[in-house]
């Protein structure tokens, strides 16, 4: 059920203490309204839950209805910037050890695409990441920005087990496991970085519109 | 201080979550069924929001160091349901199996103390973090409880009106979900008359229905999105899931309709091989089920 709609983003009934915000196309506009909506400190909002061309906005119906959100919300869409201020954009640089136990799977990438163990390792670190958005576990981020050339199927079957840290491509995502957990990425490394840890603020280490660039250690 | 002499089948340290974390894929946690847990601090003159133990299906075992209050609802679990009493020092408390739901909280006077992680003490299992040691209890394990200096009035119970009219059901009210529309009508119908059965593959991230398989209009693969708590998922099997507490931020499978959220501690009391059902209800409806419940849940005319 559509509740409104403005400049090409619709808002939609998802439960009775949420509404979904839908975007034409996962694109920058969602991050910078991301930080609006952020900034505004909407009444009885509670929760947030962006992905790649929605957010949904979770509120305590007690404070507050679908009406009265959408329209706080409608006039924050309307002025939201199109565009990024150049200052605002955090860069994340996460040190990689690339192949080696960590990355059991490289040099399958690599044979895949016909191109060297080092070529993938430089294709990998000299690209720009962006943040879209975390889900999945707790603090795995998505990423967008995998050059073309290393997209790489999923292993046919998953591991049981694959090790925090753990820095993987699957498909034309790649991202790094926030946590042990069974994964069919390809392995092509891994990261002493902690990408989420509860005792530390915050406890993410990426939020959604960072960027990220991987370096090799 | 209270010692683990046995931990039940599984029991964690809950409170009401943890929101606002959804940003980086921690979803919210706290009671899978809030109604008992909010009323059972109530009832011993507790915030609402102080840490209790949830324990599902089968109750722990647990020694009293010092004398202590406590109160026990939700999921029926020995004779002393929804009214305060008083244990002695030393004196040992042991749950058996639960029924008429599956989750019962040990509320105590004072609240359990654990290091809250992002402003809660729920225990967020997928996330491995919150309650003690982001864990289910062990035997052997020690919990320090809060001062009961700040408490209010200890209730002597709930009046019986109240808990008829909190009762479990199992038919689930659910408001349209977002992805409705790629059900045809037939599904949609079946969806709505047919019975599901509970699977034993459920849990506080979700809770798997079993039952004919729906089919999509258009195959079940969409972009992934923001999910809320209740969301009725249907998979590429057909079977339905319901998104819980400890559940995925974000998923990519349609929505066919959303438990409203009256109806979520029912959900939190499902237990393995429950049957229920699914209702359509307006969103309107739905809005006004929340302010009564709410209203009701605030009132002091519910104690006794």
């Amino acid at each position: 059920m559509t509740l409104a709609e403005t400049c090409g983003c619709r808002l939609l009934y998802s439960s009775d203490q949420s509404l979904l915000l839908e975007f034409r196309e996962a694109s920058d506009r969602l991050l910078l309204t991301l930080d609006v909506i952020r900034a505004a400190d909407l009444p009885g909002l509670v929760n947030l839950h962006p992905a790649y061309a929605t957010i949904l906005l979770v509120f305590d119906p007690v404070e507050t209805t679908h009406a009265e959100l959408a329209g706080h919300l409608l006039p924050l869409l309307e002025h939201a910037p199109k565009r990024a201020s150049h200052g605002a954009i955090r860069t994340v640089e996460i040190p990689v050890r690339y192949g080696g136990t960590g990355g059991p799977d490289l040099d399958w990438v690599a044979e895949h695409h016909g191109i060297t163990p080092a070529d993938v390792v430089e294709l990998h670190s000299a690209a720009d990441y962006e943040v879209r958005f975390l889900g999945f576990a707790p603090g795995f981020a998505y990423l967008s920005g995998l050059p073309g050339v290393l997209a790489t199927p999923r292993l046919d079957s998953p591991r049981t087990v694959v090790p925090a840290g753990s820095v993987g491509i699957a498909g034309t995502q790649t991202g790094v496991y926030p946590a042990a957990s069974p994964g069919g990425w390809r392995l092509i490394g891994k990261t002493d970085l902690r990408m989420f840890d509860p005792s530390r603020n915050p406890m993410s280490l990426l939020e959604p519109g960072d960027r990220v660039r991987f370096i090799p250690v | 201080m209270i010692s683990v002499q046995s931990p039940g089948a599984f029991t964690t340290v809950q409170d009401l979550g943890r929101p606002g974390y959804g940003l980086v894929g921690l979803s919210r946690a706290g009671a899978a069924d809030p109604v008992a847990i909010r009323l059972g601090n109530r009832l011993l003159g507790n915030w609402e929001n102080t840490a209790a133990l949830e324990m599902t299906l089968l109750g722990g075992t647990f020694q009293f160091h010092h004398g202590a209050d406590v109160a026990v609802t939700g999921g029926a679990c020995g004779p002393a349901m929804w009214k305060p009493f008083r244990v002695a020092p030393g004196g040992i408390l042991k749950f058996g199996p639960i029924t008429g739901g599956v989750r019962s909280y040990l509320c105590i006077r004072g609240g359990i103390q654990v290091p809250l992680v992002g402003g809660s003490a729920s225990t967020h299992m997928h996330g491995a973090l919150g309650g003690l040691e982001g864990r289910a209890l062990r035997k052997g394990d020690v919990l320090e409880l809060g001062s009961e200096e700040a408490s209010g009035v200890i209730r002597s119970g709930l009046r019986p009106e109240v808990l008829a009219a909190l009762a479990y059901r199992s038919t689930l009210r659910v408001t349209r979900g977002p992805q409705a529309d790629r059900f045809d009508a037939a599904n949609l119908a079946r969806f709505h008359s047919q019975a599901y059965k509970v699977s034993n593959n459920s849990n506080r991230l979700g809770i798997r229905l079993e039952g004919p398989a729906l089919s999509l209009s258009d195959g079940a693969e969409m972009t992934t999105e923001g999910v809320p708590l209740g969301a009725v998922q249907v998979a590429a099997g057909g079977h339905p899931i319901i998104l819980f507490v400890d559940q995925q931020t974000t998923g990519g499978y349609p929505k066919i309709a959303n438990v409203i959220t009256v109806d979520l501690p029912s959900v939190g009391q499902l237990r393995p091989g429950d049957e229920v059902r699914f209702q359509q209800v307006d969103p309107s409806e739905a809005q006004r089920l929340i302010l009564d419940r709410e209203t009701l849940l605030r009132s002091e005319e519910i104690f006794l």
